[in-house]
């Protein structure tokens, strides 16, 4: 209901020749890539080559060394971090996002994600998974088209890896776009992957290319 | 927004009401306790000392709260995804400031009544302390919120605060307890002028500090 108001521009998320770096280290370089509404990006790469990195300039939250990111779209992000306060029960805690967001009713995400028992227990009782799946209702909760997950499937059970796939393939199927960091296979309709190695830039590369 | 924000922050920070603490009241209201212990029962020293010993009490109370101020959210990923939502670093932590404030100078300013009562001060000695309090207090709160953004992403930021803020805080003191030492309100002007300024800065200078922690 909230995703077909968010969704009346045609959403799209574009990098321009994108490179970051990690205080004196280039991570990446020349990363370029489009995506429009309804399409899927698979980010993979080793531990440390920078995906997060790339996620959070993405999401506009740290400003790249070289390239541009545009977005057409309002964006949300699911880190490692679900910005839950760990002292209250998790229903409450969904509650302060849920009033921010100014979303009426977001138990649709809630019981799909099997959070419905646990909305009274203190966010700091749960598991990785249990906050993961959290997070992620919270996203759903923003209706938001522009979807960036890091690591969304890290500490999910099996079960739970199933119902979040099926939750990124709907978002994708009702005109969304998700970029995905992810370890693990990802059995979604479409997605194009992007390995980040292949933009690694070593010193001595970047310097002979110079 | 803004109320949804401020909601969640003074659940947070405020004594009593949820998870907030009454430690920097009850760690002021100690010191006024303990000062007649220490240099003894008399009660025309008291009267001259006890309002600069409350000043500094009330200093040292506002720095009680900055381990949690900033750093929490930081590390739980709130300011960020606020951010997302479009609200600005500033908004952020001026709300913040104001929930700071309200969690420590009010309960500060009534605590003030049995302090005075500890130190034997004097009616005209209660009058200019609380109208201290009541306007020196949002200036502590406003380099209590820029040190703990400051030093957010530092390691040790907990015990560094505290060395920072006493010295910024000194012009406080010195114009607060001046008004006492010498029974002079005209000091207690130049208190809300400093506060002014401090508060009217914090927010910009706290919401630049958090954006530069990202970048780290």
């Amino acid at each position: 209901m909230q995703g077909s108001a968010s969704l009346e521009i045609a959403p799209a998320l574009t990098a321009q020749g994108i490179a970051c770096r990690r205080g004196d280290r280039l991570l990446f370089r020349g990363l370029s890539f489009a995506l429009q509404s309804g399409e899927a990006l698979h980010l993979t790469g080793a531990n440390g080559t920078g995906k997060t990195t790339l996620i959070r300039a993405l999401a506009g939250l740290t400003t790249p060394f070289a390239g541009d990111v545009t977005q057409a779209g309002p964006l949300g992000l699911l880190d490692e971090r679900p910005a839950l306060d760990p002292e209250l029960p998790l229903g409450r805690a969904l509650a302060f996002w849920q009033r921010i967001d100014g979303c009426a009713d977001p138990s649709g995400a809630f019981s799909v994600l099997g959070l419905e028992q646990l909305l009274e227990v203190p966010v700091r009782y749960l598991s990785t998974g249990q906050r993961k799946r959290a997070g992620l209702a919270a996203l759903i909760g923003r209706g938001v088209p522009i979807w960036l997950l890091d690591e969304p499937l890290s500490g999910l059970d099996v079960a739970a890896i199933e119902q979040v796939t099926v939750l990124i393939q709907t978002h994708i199927d009702e005109g969304g776009i998700a970029l995905i960091a992810s370890h693990q296979t990802l059995a979604i309709k479409g997605l194009r992957s992007l390995e980040l190695a292949d933009y690694a830039a070593p010193i001595a590369d970047f310097e002979s290319e110079a | 927004m803004i109320t949804a924000l401020l909601r969640r922050d003074l659940a947070k920070f405020f004594p009593f009401a949820g998870g907030g603490a009454a430690l920097p009241t009850v760690f002021f209201v100690a010191v006024a306790m303990l000062y007649p212990f220490a240099v003894g029962p008399d009660a025309a020293l008291l009267g001259r000392t006890g309002g600069g010993v409350v000043w500094i009490a009330a200093l040292l109370a506002a720095i009680l709260p900055l381990e949690k101020l900033v750093a929490e959210d930081i590390e739980l990923g709130t300011f960020d995804q606020l951010r997302l939502r479009g609200v600005a670093e500033e908004a952020m932590m001026a709300v913040r400031l104001l929930a700071h404030w309200l969690s420590f100078g009010p309960p500060l300013v009534l605590a003030a009544f049995p302090a005075a009562a500890l130190l034997n001060l004097d009616g005209p000695s209660l009058h200019l302390l609380l109208i201290g309090l009541l306007v020196g207090t949002p200036g502590l709160a406003a380099i209590g919120l820029m040190i703990a953004a400051l030093t957010s992403s530092l390691r040790a930021g907990a015990a560094l605060s505290g060395l920072l803020l006493v010295p910024l805080a000194l012009p406080i003191l010195i114009f607060g307890a001046g008004a006492l030492a010498r029974q002079d309100a005209a000091s207690l002007g130049f208190v809300a002028a400093i506060s002014l300024l401090l508060v009217a800065i914090a927010p910009f200078a706290a919401g630049a500090a958090i954006r530069a922690a990202r970048e780290v």
